[in-house]
């Protein structure tokens, strides 16, 4: 059995909802004293039950039980208020478990949100040494380390500014770099590659690779974004209202996060979507049916028909959708444009029946986002409106004997065959 | 297999447990904070540290006129310009050290709900940066002592020695009572409006602007709970030569000063592992 580097057994943590306590210490006092001598809490709700504690309880992680071994690197992937950010939390000691333990060999270098401890007005080289000693790093080590995280930093000639004057790349460049080189058994991260180019990004993301397989080093990485995690990690949990649903291999665990995350269904109403502010709504799209017959699966090549209802709320005469296809690791797919196009007047409906053709895609569940939007005169595109997961397919192979494509590598979109134009055999 | 860790996490720590050792690991970091403090309370300033001299001249000053001139409340038989600025630059010290640990976790919620580091250690950087501003007045305080010594108007006595006793004790108790204010300023902001006209009333109850002298006997012995009062009467008796050092009140004042902390920190344990949910 390997050796363990990480242990979170039964944890929990509890929230309470709303504000917590009375908020001034005279209402808690009040309360206090009021249900010490067995009378009604003052500051109750009216009708409220009185043996119920004021504010309601929500368990941001329930009953966790993960075990990481060294050397490892583990992703974390869920949705917002997934829990993910909390478990971080917790084992960087931030905050503490409600119940359970955890347990964990060696240092934490945690990078949850780099350059928290920068201070605006010291020098780069200031904040080095102080954002190193946060992480519990002695000056001695980095003074040894010195070097390194500025040739890392590639900050050589600002090292001896004030950070105040950094750009947010420079300044996220530097804290990553001090954090990274922590010697420390394990290393945390919460999406802070977001912010560095792809660069460095790259640069991170090999460094990180590195010190998980050749250092021996544990990392657990928290992300959203889904080739980042390939990349980078050998296992993955995915979380889901504070309880691990998946803890296993990172396709999987990617297809199972990507799976929750939208539904598929035979007809869409998008009364309720979220719209951006951004859209002028001209036309606004009401709902979507999929007249395919529910019963057969779609191949791969089949024409899906979609009948599509949308509301002129003003009078255009230029009017274009396209399909933005969405696949499950959040990567786009490519783009479908309806060429004609579409007339109306302020106050009409409009019913559309869509031929959508498969053939380029491969197999596997997609997301539609359809588009609509205007050309003005100048050839720019205004929006008009957009939803989102209308519809989700998902298509079959369309013979069991064609070969498993590969999207990983390959791609979602299948061209068309290239031709031999000519073989001779020599 | 039974495995070991170096660290386990558990919801609650123990009540005695006071990470002591983790602290001294940490012990760059507190005098990084300190740097840090320093550094960048005169960032963008000219006169820079100069204001830690120019602030207690000044109030000296004010108080030399109104409360030794017009008010008559300072001692007889020393200078009442010593009198005031030694009884200044100590409360001084006491005082900002106060307030500035009672801010802790709410002034640092940014830093603290990021990264783990034994949360005392901002406390304590707190009262040690601050150190660094009493040994500049102090240096002042020393100048002016010589000049009126020269002159035959001051007798210090050996008790001058005992400044770095009183300056411990000074940061213990500004400690203690520092972290019992930001313990509850996690979930009671109330509090965070006391402190400045609290420590205000403080130093009315602490013979700083007013001779101990003015004082009714039979007073005495509530007065002398207050464990300022001691400190600043020592500092007297020591530099000033005035009165005489009176060693049971000086116990009682350390005795006072070691349950504050003791409670304190008890506080502080209770409250650090999880104050980031309610802050």
């Amino acid at each position: 059995m390997d050796e363990l580097a990480i242990k979170i057994e039964h944890v929990s943590k509890e929230y309470r909802l709303g504000a917590i306590g009375g908020g001034t210490l005279r209402g808690d006092l009040q309360t206090w004293w009021a249900r010490k001598r067995g009378k009604e809490d003052p500051n109750a709700k009216i009708g409220a039950r009185t043996d119920v504690k004021v504010g309601e309880h929500f368990l941001a992680l329930d009953d966790i039980n993960i075990e990481v071994k060294k050397g490892e690197a583990l992703g974390i992937i869920g949705h917002n208020g997934a829990g993910k950010s909390t478990l971080l939390k917790l084992l960087s000691r931030v905050t503490a478990p409600t119940s359970g333990t955890i347990s964990y060999n060696g240092r934490i270098a945690s990078m949850l949100e780099v350059g928290t401890g920068f201070h605006p007005e010291l020098t780069g080289r200031e904040n080095v040494y102080m954002n190193g000693a946060i992480l519990g790093m002695s000056k001695a080590e980095i003074d040894r380390k010195f070097d390194q995280i500025v040739e890392f930093a590639e900050m050589r000639r600002f090292i001896d500014t004030p950070v105040k004057r950094y750009s947010s790349g420079m300044y996220v460049k530097l804290a990553f770099a001090v954090a990274a080189h922590l010697d420390s058994e394990i290393m945390v991260m919460d999406e802070v590659l977001a912010v560095g180019d792809m660069k460095f990004q790259q640069k991170c993301l090999g460094k990180m690779g590195d010190a998980a397989n050749n250092d021996g080093r544990t990392v657990l990485y928290v992300s959203h974004n889904m080739s980042t995690i390939r990349q980078l990690c050998t296992r993955c949990i995915v979380l889901d209202h504070g309880k691990v649903v998946f803890d296993g291999d990172t396709e999987t665990a990617i297809d199972i996060y990507a799976d929750s995350q939208q539904k598929m269904d035979y007809h869409y109403d998008f009364s309720g979507q979220p719209r951006s502010m951004l859209k002028n709504r001209k036309l606004e799209f009401v709902s979507m049916d999929v007249l395919t017959d529910p019963s057969k699966p779609i191949a791969v090549g089949d024409h899906v028909k979609l009948k599509l209802l949308c509301r002129a709320n003003e009078t255009f005469s230029n009017m274009y959708l396209r399909f933005e296809i969405v696949a499950a690791d959040n990567t786009v797919a490519g783009t479908m444009f309806e060429g004609m196009p579409l007339v109306a007047n302020a106050g009409q409906k409009l019913e559309l029946v869509l031929d959508v053709d498969t053939e380029h895609l491969v197999p596997g569940k997609y997301r539609f986002d359809l588009l609509a939007f205007e050309r003005n005169e100048f050839g720019n595109q205004d929006w008009c409106d957009r939803v989102s997961g209308a519809p989700v397919l998902e298509l079959r192979k369309k013979d069991d004997r064609d070969l498993d494509w590969l999207a990983q590598w390959w791609g979602h979109t299948h061209f068309t065959d290239f031709k031999v134009d000519s073989i001779h055999l020599l | 297999m039974e495995e070991k860790f170096t660290t386990v996490i558990v919801p609650k720590s123990k009540w005695l447990d006071f990470h002591l050792k983790e602290v001294w690991k940490y012990r760059d970091l507190v005098l990084l904070f300190v740097k840090r403090n320093f550094v960048s309370q005169y960032k963008q300033t000219i006169l820079g540290p100069l204001w830690a001299i120019i602030q207690p001249l000044l109030t000296t000053v004010v108080f030399t006129v109104v409360f030794g001139r017009l008010a008559g409340l300072a001692a007889e038989g020393v200078p009442s310009f010593l009198f005031f600025m030694s009884g200044n630059i100590a409360w001084a010290y006491f005082s900002s050290c106060l307030t500035q640990t009672a801010n802790t976790f709410t002034g640092n919620a940014g830093i603290l709900g990021k990264v783990y580091f034994p949360r005392i250690v901002m406390p304590i950087s707190t009262v040690l940066t601050n150190l660094i501003s009493f040994a500049i007045q102090f240096v002042m305080f020393l100048v002016f002592l010589a000049i009126y010594w020269i002159r035959g108007a001051v007798h210090p006595t050996p008790y001058a020695l005992m400044i770095p006793l009183l300056l411990v004790q000074m940061a213990m108790l500004s400690l203690g009572v520092g972290i019992i204010i930001s313990s509850l300023t996690t979930k009671y902001r109330d509090l965070k409006m006391l402190v400045g006209f609290g420590v205000q009333l403080w130093m009315y109850g602490t013979p700083v602007a007013y001779d101990i002298g003015i004082i009714p006997q039979k007073f005495m012995g509530i007065y002398m709970l207050n464990p300022m009062t001691p400190i600043i009467n020592t500092f007297r008796t020591a530099f000033l030569g005035l009165g005489s050092f009176d060693l049971v009140y000086y116990l009682i004042s350390w005795g006072v000063t070691l349950v504050i902390l003791f409670f304190g920190l008890l506080l502080f344990n209770r409250v650090e592992k999880t104050f980031m949910d309610t802050v």
